[in-house]
C-alpha cells in the first residue's frame, strides 16, 4: 500500500527535526567547553550570539522541544497509518498542524534567536520573555495537538471498518502516546494562556511563580514519556524484527504502555521536593507514584532484552550469553538503538535517586539534573530517533543509507563521549556544583579542587559528541544526495505469541477512567489551594541583557 | 494471559524493590526527620525588603537561645547577591534559615548540609541544620536566575 501524503508530511516533520537538532546541538560542546575552562562565547558575539544562557536556553528549545515534538509528530504519521493499512482520513488537518508548528516556530526562534528570551527551557516566570515567544510555544503544541486529532480520527474510522478487531501494537503504542500528550499539555496550557501571555501583554498585574511551577511541572514530567514512548514503540514493535527476532510478550508490552497513560502524569512534584509551596504529604504521595511508573520501565526492560534474545537465538547463538554477540551489530539502525538502551538503563538507575524525595535534597538542582537527562532524553530517546532515521530516511527518500561504517562509529562514539560527560556531570552534581550555571566561571567563586577532574571530563565528553553528531550529518547529507537507491520498508516485528490480548488491554475506557481520577486526586487539592491563595504580584524581569 | 515465568519473577522482584524503596524514604522522612521544604508563609516581593514589619527589611542572624539562631536572607538578581551573604555561627549551632526573592526564581544550597531549596517571589523557603564541625559553607544560588547566576553565593563560618 503507498501512503503518498503520509510519506510526505513525515518528510517535512524530519526535515525541521534534524535542522533543529543540528542547529541546538552546536551549542552543546560550547556549554561543555565552558564547563571545562574554555569559554568560547565572547568570541561569538560578532555573530550576534550573548551569552552562555542564550546559547543554554538554544541547545534546551531545539533539542528538547523542537527536535522531539517534529520528529514524534512525523513517526506516528507514519506508525498509525502503516500499521492499521488505512490512509488519514483527514490529511489536510495533518498538514495544517505541520503549518502551525512551524508558525509556531518562527514566532519562538526570532525572539531567541535576537537574545529576547534567554529564560531556558522551563521559561520560570516572573522572567519575561516577549508575548510572541509565548504564543510561538503556544502554537507548537497546538500544532502537535492537531496532528494528534489527525491520527484518532483515523483510528476512529479504522474501527468502524474493523469492529471487534485488536488495535496493531503499533498504533496502540503510538495512540497512547498521543492522549497522554493531549492530557498532560495541559498544564502548560493554562500557565500561558491564563498568565504568562496575559501577563506579557499587559493584561495581568503579575504571575505567581509557585502556581506557574506547578503548571508546568504537570506537563514537565509526562513530557519526558511523550519523548520515549516513541523510542519505546521502536523499541518493542521494530528494533526486534530489525534483529531478527519477534516481540517477547506482546501483552505485557500493550500494559506498559496503559501504564505510562495512568501513571506519566500524576507525579510532577517530583520536581518540585525543594519547592516551599507544597506539603511533604503531596510530595510523598508523588514520590509513590513516581515509584510506581518505574514499573512499566522495568517491564520493559525485560521485554526487549528477552526479543533481542530471541532474535540472537534465531540467528543460532548457544549458550548464555551469546546471543548478545549475535545481534546484528553491523546495522547502523540496530547498533544506535542498542547503544541507546544501554546508556539509557543507567539514566533509569540515576532516576530512581531523583524520585527519591529527600534523598532527592543531595542532588536537586546541581549538575547532575543534566548529567541524568542527557542519558534519558539526550541519548535514549535522541540516539534511538537516530537509529529509527538510518532506516527512515532510506525509506522515505528511496536512496540507500550513506556510509554505514561512519553511521555505526557515530553510535559508538556517542556511547564514549556521552558516558564521560554525563559521568562528569553526575559527580560534579555529588559534588555540589548546581545545574544551568557557567561552572568554568562559578568554579573561581565557589569550586573546589575536586571539582577539576570532572570538568576535564564533562568538556572532552562533549567534544567526542560533536564529533559524533558531525558523523551523523555527513551521513544524513551523503545518503540524500546518493545516487544508489534502496527500498526499505518500515520494520514490524511479529508477536512471540500472536495470541491472547485480553480485552482489557484493548479498552481505553478504564485507563482513561482511572487517569483522569489519579490526576485529580494527585493534582486537584493543591491546585485548589494555590489557586486559592493565588498572589499575582510578580512583574516581569529581564535579566539576561 | 499468559506470561513468562521468569518474566514473572522479575515482575515480583521489581514490585519488592519499589516497595522497599518507598519504605525507606518514607521512614527516613517522616520518623528520621530529613525533611524536604514545607510551606511556611507567603510576602509579597515588591515590598518584603522595604517593608518595616517583615522579617526580610533587616535580613540577618539573630540568636534565639543558646546555640539557636535564625538567619533571614534575601536573594536578589539586582545586583545578583543573598543578602547577607556572609554569617558566622559557633561551633554545635542549629540554624533555621528563612529565604525569600525580591524578583525571579532562585536557588539556595547550603554544602555539607541537606539544605537545598527553592527560592520564590511570594513565598518564604524555610531549612534548618545544626552543624558540628567548624569551617566555611559556601551556599550558592542553584537556579538559573540570569547572566550574574554564577556569582551568587554567600558563606557561612562555623567557629
Amino acid at each position: 500500500m503507498i501512503l503518498g501524503a503520509e510519506r510526505k508530511i513525515a518528510s517535512w516533520h524530519m526535515l525541521v527535526a534534524i535542522v533543529a537538532l543540528s542547529i541546538g546541538t552546536l551549542f552543546g560542546p560550547l556549554q561543555a567547553l565552558e564547563h571545562m575552562g574554555i569559554n568560547l562565547y565572547p568570541a561569538l558575539q560578532s555573530v550576534g550570539l550573548q551569552s552562555y544562557y542564550q546559547g543554554l536556553t538554544l541547545h534546551g528549545v531545539l533539542n528538547a522541544l523542537v527536535w522531539t515534538t517534529f520528529f514524534i509528530t512525523g513517526f506516528f504519521t507514519l506508525t498509525v497509518t502503516y500499521t492499521l493499512k488505512k490512509a488519514l482520513v483527514y490529511p489536510m488537518l495533518s498538514w495544517a498542524a505541520f503549518i502551525v508548528m512551524v508558525v509556531g516556530l518562527v514566532m519562538a526562534a526570532i525572539p531567541l534567536l535576537l537574545n529576547m528570551a534567554s529564560v531556558l527551557y522551563t521559561l520560570y516566570p516572573p522572567m519575561q520573555a516577549p508575548w510572541f515567544y509565548y504564543l510561538g510555544l503556544t502554537l507548537v503544541v497546538v500544532g502537535s495537538w492537531m496532528s494528534g486529532w489527525s491520527l484518532l480520527l483515523t483510528w476512529a474510522a479504522w474501527r468502524k471498518e474493523n469492529k471487534g478487531a485488536t488495535t496493531p501494537f503499533i498504533a496502540l503504542g503510538s495512540l497512547i502516546t498521543v492522549v497522554l500528550w493531549q492530557i498532560c499539555t495541559l498544564g502548560i496550557a493554562a500557565e500561558i494562556l491564563v498568565m504568562l501571555l496575559p501577563w506579557s501583554l499587559g493584561l495581568l498585574p503579575g504571575v505567581d511563580a509557585q502556581l506557574a511551577r506547578t503548571l508546568f511541572w504537570f506537563t514537565g514530567h509526562p513530557l519526558v514519556y511523550f519523548w520515549l514512548l516513541p523510542a519505546y514503540v521502536s523499541w518493542y514493535g521494530m528494533l526486534p524484527k530489525q534483529a531478527g527476532g519477534k516481540l517477547f510478550s506482546e501483552p505485557l508490552a500493550r500494559l506498559a504502555f496503559w501504564l505510562f497513560l495512568l501513571l506519566s502524569t500524576p507525579l510532577g512534584f517530583h520536581h518540585q521536593y525543594v519547592d516551599p509551596g507544597i506539603s511533604e504529604g503531596w510530595k510523598y504521595l508523588h514520590a509513590i507514584l513516581t515509584f510506581s511508573v518505574f514499573f512499566p520501565s522495568m517491564l520493559t526492560a525485560f521485554t526487549v532484552t528477552a526479543s533481542l534474545e530471541t532474535a540472537g537465538r534465531a540467528r543460532g547463538a548457544k549458550g548464555l550469553l551469546d546471543w548478545i554477540l549475535k545481534l546484528p551489530w553491523n546495522e547502523p539502525s540496530f547498533t544506535a538503538q542498542a547503544v541507546a538502551m544501554i546508556i539509557f538503563a543507567f539514566g533509569g538507575i540515576g532516576g530512581i535517586i531523583n524520585a527519591s524525595y529527600n534523598v532527592n535534597l543531595v542532588i536537586h538542582n546541581t549538575a547532575w539534573v543534566p548529567g541524568h537527562l542527557h542519558l534519558t532524553v539526550g541519548t535514549g530517546v535522541t540516539l534511538t530517533f537516530i537509529g529509527i532515521l538510518y532506516w527512515l530516511l532510506p525509506h522515505l527518500t528511496g536512496k540507500a543509507l550513506w556510509g554505514t561504517g561512519w553511521a555505526r562509529a557515530q553510535s559508538w562514539l556517542w556511547l564514549v563521549g556521552m558516558g564521560l560527560m554525563s559521568n562528569g556531570l553526575h559527580r560534579l552534581g555529588l559534588l555540589g556544583a548546581p545545574r544551568r550555571t557557567m561552572l568554568g566561571v562559578a568554579t573561581d567563586n565557589y569550586g573546589t579542587p575536586d571539582w577539576l577532574f570532572p570538568r576535564l571530563e564533562t568538556g572532552i565528553g562533549g567534544t567526542i559528541l560533536l564529533v559524533s553528531f558531525i558523523c551523523f550529518l555527513v551521513v544524513v547529507v551523503k545518503t540524500m544526495m546518493n545516487k544508489e537507491t534502496a527500498k526499505v520498508e518500515m520494520p514490524i516485528a511479529e508477536a512471540l505469541q500472536p495470541e491472547g490480548i485480553p480485552a482489557w488491554l484493548n479498552n481505553w475506557q478504564p485507563w482513561l477512567v482511572g487517569t483522569v481520577v489519579l490526576i485529580v486526586i494527585a493534582y486537584g487539592p493543591v491546585l485548589v489551594s494555590l489557586i486559592s491563595q493565588v498572589q499575582l504580584v510578580s512583574p516581569g524581569f529581564n535579566v539576561w541583557k | 494471559m499468559h506470561v513468562d515465568t521468569y518474566e514473572r519473577y522479575w515482575i515480583m522482584l521489581t514490585a519488592v524493590v519499589l516497595i522497599v524503596f518507598t519504605a525507606a524514604v518514607g521512614i527516613s522522612g517522616f520518623m528520621m526527620g530529613v525533611q524536604v521544604p514545607v510551606p511556611e508563609a507567603l510576602v509579597n516581593p515588591n515590598t518584603v525588603a522595604t517593608d518595616p514589619t517583615s522579617r526580610f527589611a533587616n535580613p540577618g542572624l539573630r540568636q534565639l537561645a543558646p546555640n539557636r539562631y535564625e538567619a533571614y536572607i534575601r536573594a536578589g538578581s539586582s545586583p545578583w547577591k543573598f543578602v547577607p551573604d556572609k554569617l558566622e555561627v559557633p561551633v554545635g549551632s542549629t540554624v533555621t534559615f528563612y529565604v525569600t526573592s525580591v524578583d525571579v526564581q532562585h536557588g539556595f544550597k547550603l554544602e555539607g548540609t541537606n539544605i537545598n531549596v527553592q527560592i520564590l517571589p511570594g513565598q518564604v523557603s524555610k531549612m534548618t541544620a545544626t552543624f558540628k564541625t567548624p569551617g566555611k559553607y559556601p551556599f550558592i544560588c542553584t537556579e538559573y536566575c540570569g547572566v550574574g547566576h554564577q556569582n551568587m553565593f554567600g558563606e557561612l563560618t562555623v567557629k
